[in-house]
């Protein structure tokens, strides 16, 4: 499979999709004009994943900040993962962060997916 | 020229610190958005406040550029809006203002009034309630959480406003506030 490698911006966050290496990340900032259109490639990739998956895949978040657009969007690829199976969601935190760790524990109430918690 | 400083010294009263009048796009959010994190940081605001009022004021501004209505350039320019932070010892108050199109007054006004009659885990509930039976973005890209989200995170009442300008136009305002004494927080 094709490997997504996106790099950061102000408004956009660090997308890495490699199945070769067993990598799964989006970290950073996401709060895009257009978050349906960013995240589309995104969504794509995931339904072409699904359909060779590993046994096991650990889906990494690590977000500094999302608008509220593109937690639609991160609640559509958590949706995807859950008919992958074998996925864990390993949700990051800055420590102090209170609002992001409640935001992750509320999509993991959404979806049928385990999530792991872990502060930096 | 008297306008300058008048304009100067309404600023000091108000504890304003950032002040935008013109056109918004998503280019004009980011150097807005650099502007107050700088000033922030300039201070050493603790991080959890930081984080609020950087989320507040994306939303905000999100928000003027998906919904604010452009017309009759001649008197109102090009998408015109305003945005403004104030800060104070005890709060930051992220305000904003722009024109709407009359008929979407209501609709707006039972969204913000319904919203500040929920209380920390009503503002969760109705949270998950749209994110979870949306189908989509909007048209224009939204996902309806705007609002919700700037009470969740300012913990206070959304303040709002609608000056009507003629017979097709009023100008919405809103008032956001943040205090400064968060719990939990800080570096």
């Amino acid at each position: 499979m094709q490997v997504i490698n996106l790099d950061g911006t102000e408004d956009t966050p660090k997308v890495i999709l490699d199945k070769a290496n067993g990598i799964f990340e989006v970290s950073g900032r996401s709060l895009p004009e257009d978050a349906a259109d960013f995240y589309e490639p995104i969504l794509k990739w995931l339904e072409d994943y699904a359909a060779a998956a590993d046994a096991s895949t650990k889906f990494m978040f690590k977000l500094e900040y999302f608008n509220t657009a593109s937690s639609k969007l991160i609640l559509d690829i958590l949706s995807k993962l859950e008919d992958i199976s074998g996925t864990t969601v390993i949700w990051y935190y800055h420590e102090d962060d209170e609002d992001m760790q409640e935001a992750g524990e509320e999509f993991s109430e959404l979806v049928d997916v385990p999530f792991e918690f872990k502060t930096y | 020229m008297k306008y300058i400083y008048d304009l100067h010294k309404t600023m000091i009263a108000q504890n304003l610190i950032l002040v935008y009048e013109g056109e918004f796009t998503q280019e004009i959010t980011k150097s807005v958005l650099a502007m107050a994190e700088r000033n922030m940081d300039s201070f050493g605001e603790q991080s959890t406040v930081k984080r609020k009022v950087f989320n507040i004021m994306v939303e905000s501004l999100q928000n003027i550029c998906k919904h604010s209505d452009s017309f009759q350039q001649e008197i109102y320019g090009k998408n015109n809006a305003i945005f403004m932070i104030g800060k104070s010892d005890d709060a930051y108050l992220i305000t904003s203002g722009n024109p709407i199109l009359l008929d979407r007054i209501s609709d707006l006004e039972a969204k913000l009034k319904f919203i500040n009659t929920l209380d920390k885990n009503g503002l969760k509930m109705h949270y998950k309630d749209i994110i979870k039976n949306s189908t989509g973005l909007s048209s224009k890209g939204g996902a309806g959480l705007g609002f919700v989200d700037m009470a969740r995170k300012s913990e206070n009442p959304l303040v709002f406003d609608f000056e009507p300008i003629n017979n097709d136009i009023a100008f919405f305002s809103l008032k956001v506030v943040i205090s400064r004494s968060q719990e939990g927080g800080g570096e």
